[in-house]
């Protein structure tokens, strides 16, 4: 490879040196190695979900996979249409967007501009906590406590919906909405800040009006980064979800690509069990766009600078 | 230079008289401000309403009996001590494999690596590895380890599928370590003719050890809280090990999964015990990479 | 006519005093030059005149700053409109990273101007009045970026044009450019005195000679001399100006 240094070879070697170069060599050698492992990984990856996710979808045909509406694998007459859970990993995911966006865009600004250092420290730590905490974690305390709340409220027989995922979703990822927008808000020159005040504006205007714009790339970055958190976040909401694979609807049990592989894999053969490889590669293919997309953002973000 | 100078537009000062003392209700600010005040007290509501609830609810579930038995199905008792030792094993295990991966590929990035297409692609595709959701690490480690190495529902299986997935973890911040050691320590070691390996080994390593170490701490974090990477790879067993070495061969599952093994199952408190050890463990690793935070802050003044 | 007074005035950083009992008209309609060596107190004062200070943590005035008559300091003054009748250009130009129209346009939509017709013209008329128009007008939607250091200086006086100040206050404005863009900012300000009052704050004498009708010298805090700017030029009255100019011409 031409992208290592090989220590240079030098006249009269003596063998103590010798020695020593060999040495150099094997450790090049072992590091470049560790340097690709991450390169082999993300090949070996694609390259199974491709392998084992296509031959179901041979066998179902494309169409009548992506679109069709109906999922009952172990039927008679079995039908292998993950429509229902394509619209509601993507419905959730933009639920779980619009709540958890605003909350953490808020948020952010409370701890940077409007809320003494001490207060703002602590609320800095507390959304640190936040990302540390396990999925299975939220998703019982969903079960336990927000479902029956959610059932409550709205007068339905089961809180297990699309809304009560949605919500663990939001609050999922707001750490990474939170930090990354601390981040990008504090790297906004202070001279939009002042030159916006000389201008006659109020403090809290030119953080909404100059700051924020002025985070934008930033601020998109971590959206970009929640709704790949969102999309692939399975332990969780398959707690709440209620697991049926009904076409989205905010009040009535759903199942997201990620928990429609979970729930059946235990017991699922033949077919049904390559199906679910299907809907593996269906996701895989959803994160590796939303990668894309980062790719494209920060790229532009390193130009604009 | 001709400056081509318009007499000054009048259309604000005629909408806007203007007073230095003029007081004026602000809508736009009163409501964003109340807006971020409530989206900050509601975060911290979240926060301390969750952490505080777990802990209420699943503490007093813990006692000696629970951490240091296994689940009887004979006498309806629950013991998570097969948890304990599996989710210890994975931890230890997993680290062993990802740990020097993860340094290497860190140290032959900033050290080795000239900047170019080969380390773009290896940043990518590392950043590519730390957007992949767990669901996936369990197929694929399922496909791979379970299935096409002949492993099975194993530890080790679950091991090497962790592994690959705390790997970004580990490099990404050992990078930032790596970066923050001077250039003159390295040309300083270059000019007593230390060698590459040689000046890797006594000068960038022991000054990187801080962040080494958080970035496995942080990585533990990830290990503990894993599920769904692992209900596919290392499975739901609870056996307690016959031999240490053998041990890896068998399934066994870690706290998190065991939790979702029991609400799955509607044991919602034994469930909140684990939850309650679970957040436990997380509080230790926030306050661990602060304090190395704060000592490393303290180290370099 | 005094535009703005400054009487008694004295300034705090914590427990260091920056500015000790200044007392300066600033006359309507003519430019007005602060000097003097680094750290004296003069970029302190001309922000103290449009309370920029109030940013800074720990920091307190005293005395009065008197604008058409009116205090300033006073307990019921919202500092926003006073910042809108006296506006600011700074040491380094901070374009805004939004397109060249939105630059100028951002002041006016602040204090309530929303139709694209007003906004317009107010737009081409700053603009104009920077002298820059005919530079930009044909790439109005671009970003403010894209402009050269001395059109972005430009552009910063075009921005606080567009909300119609009285005053103007310039803070070393051409510190960070070429001698040409210098040159083009200083026939500038000439022009803008017809209609606007200014103050500028500069640690270059040939510029404070060339562009301003009178001149304060700063030392330490202290503002030693205050006069038409030949005669602080030519027959400076205290020593320490004599001995500042002096060095600094030979």
């Amino acid at each position: 490879m031409t992208d290592t240094k090989p220590a240079a070879p030098r006249a009269g070697l003596s063998k103590a040196r010798a020695a020593k170069n060999a040495v150099e060599l094997v450790m090049n050698i072992i590091f470049f190695v560790c340097g690709i492992a991450s390169v082999l990984c993300v090949a070996a990856i694609t390259f199974y979900m491709i392998i084992s996710g296509t031959p179901a979808i041979k066998e179902i045909g494309l169409w009548n996979f992506l679109f069709g509406t109906e999922w009952a694998p172990t039927a008679s007459d079995p039908k292998f249409g993950i429509l229902p859970m394509i619209l509601t990993s993507i419905v959730g995911t933009m639920g779980a967007i619009l709540i958890g966006v605003p909350l953490g865009l808020f948020t952010a600004v409370f701890i940077c501009y409007l809320t003494p250092k001490k207060l703002g420290k602590l609320l800095v730590s507390a959304v640190e906590l936040l990302a540390g905490i396990p999925s299975v974690i939220f998703g019982l305390v969903g079960m336990i406590v927000l479902s029956p709340f959610i059932a409550n409220v709205f007068k339905i027989p089961s809180g297990a919906t699309l809304l009560t995922s949605m919500l663990v979703l939001a609050v999922m990822i707001l750490p990474t909405i939170v930090s990354v927008t601390i981040t990008s808000l504090k790297a906004v020159p202070q001279e939009y800040y002042d030159g916006s005040l000389a201008l006659g504006a109020t403090p809290v205007t030119s953080i909404f009006k100059m700051n924020i714009r002025a985070a934008k790339s930033g601020i998109i970055t971590g959206i970009v980064l929640g709704v790949g958190r969102a999309i692939g976040e399975t332990m969780a909401i398959i707690m709440v979800s209620g697991n049926v694979p009904n076409m989205p609807n905010l009040f009535k049990s759903v199942r997201f690509l990620t928990t429609g592989i979970v729930s059946e894999m235990s017991y699922s053969a033949g077919l049904h069990r390559q199906s679910l490889f299907s809907i593996g590669l269906v996701l895989f293919i959803f994160i590796f766009i939303i990668n894309l997309i980062l790719n494209t953002i920060l790229k532009k973000g390193a130009k604009d600078r | 230079m001709t400056v081509n100078t318009a007499a000054r537009s009048q259309v604000l000062i005629q909408k806007e008289p203007d007073s230095l003392t003029r007081s004026r209700i602000r809508p736009f600010d009163l409501l964003m401000q109340g807006l971020s005040v409530l989206a900050g007290t509601i975060t911290l509501f979240i926060v301390i309403g969750l952490l505080g609830y777990i802990l209420v609810k699943g503490l007093p579930q813990v006692s000696w009996e629970f951490l240091s038995t296994k689940p009887s199905a004979l006498n309806g008792t629950y013991g998570i001590l097969p948890n304990i030792i599996n989710t210890l094993y994975i931890i230890v295990l997993t680290l062993l494999i990802a740990a020097p991966l993860g340094v290497g590929g860190a140290i032959y990035l900033n050290e080795y690596a000239r900047r170019g297409r080969l380390t773009r692609v290896i940043e990518f595709t590392t950043e590519a590895l730390s957007g992949i959701p767990s669901i996936i690490y369990g197929l694929f480690g399922m496909m791979l380890f379970n299935n096409y190495l002949g492993l099975g529902y194993s530890i080790l299986s679950g091991c090497l599928t962790l592994s690959i997935m705390v790997l970004p973890t580990i490099i990404r911040t050992t990078q930032e370590a790596l970066r923050t050691v001077p250039v003159g320590y390295r040309e300083g070691a270059a000019g007593l003719g230390a060698s590459k390996w040689h000046m890797i080994r006594t000068i960038l390593i022991p000054c990187c050890k801080n962040g080494i170490i958080t970035s496995l701490i942080l990585s533990i974090g990830r290990i503990v809280g894993e599920s769904a990477a692992l209900i596919f790879t290392a499975g739901i067993a609870t056996n307690l090990p016959v031999n240490i070495f053998t041990h890896m061969k068998t399934s066994g599952a870690t706290f998190a999964v065991q939790l979702y093994q029991y609400a799955d199952q509607g044991r919602n408190e034994v469930s909140f015990a684990i939850a309650a050890i679970l957040v436990i463990i997380v509080l230790a690793i926030n306050l661990a990479t602060r304090l190395i935070g704060e000592h490393q802050k303290a180290e370099d003044r | 006519m005094d535009k703005i007074t400054a009487s008694h005035l004295n300034f705090y950083y914590g427990n260091t005093k920056a500015l000790k009992d200044v007392n300066l008209p600033i006359k309507e309609h003519r430019v007005t030059a602060f000097i003097g060596p680094s750290g004296c107190g003069k970029s302190t004062f001309l922000r103290t005149l449009n309370r920029m200070n109030d940013l800074i943590e720990g920091t307190r005035v005293e005395g009065t700053v008197l604008l058409d008559g009116e205090d300033i300091y006073g307990p019921k003054v919202e500092v926003t409109a006073l910042r809108k009748k006296v506006g600011m250009v700074f040491q380094r130009p901070n374009p805004f990273p939004m397109s060249i129209y939105d630059n100028i346009a951002y002041g006016p939509r602040l204090h309530g101007i929303h139709k694209k017709q007003e906004l317009d013209t107010i737009v081409e008329n700053s603009l104009k009045g920077a002298a820059l128009f005919e530079e930009v007008k044909d790439r109005l939607k671009k970003s403010a970026l894209s402009l050269s250091g001395g059109q972005q200086q430009r552009l910063c006086i075009a921005r606080a044009l567009a909300v119609e100040p009285d005053v103007l206050l310039m803070d070393e404005p051409t510190a960070a450019l070429d001698p040409i863009s210098t040159q083009k900012i200083e026939e500038l300000i000439l022009e803008l005195k017809r209609h606007y009052t200014v103050a500028i704050v500069t640690h270059n004498m040939q510029q404070a000679a060339r562009v301003s009708d009178f001149t304060a010298f700063f030392l330490v805090g202290e503002m030693v001399e205050y006069g038409e700017t030949s005669q602080i030029f030519n027959n400076p009255v205290d020593k320490r100006t004599a001995d500042y100019i002096g060095g600094r011409f030979g």
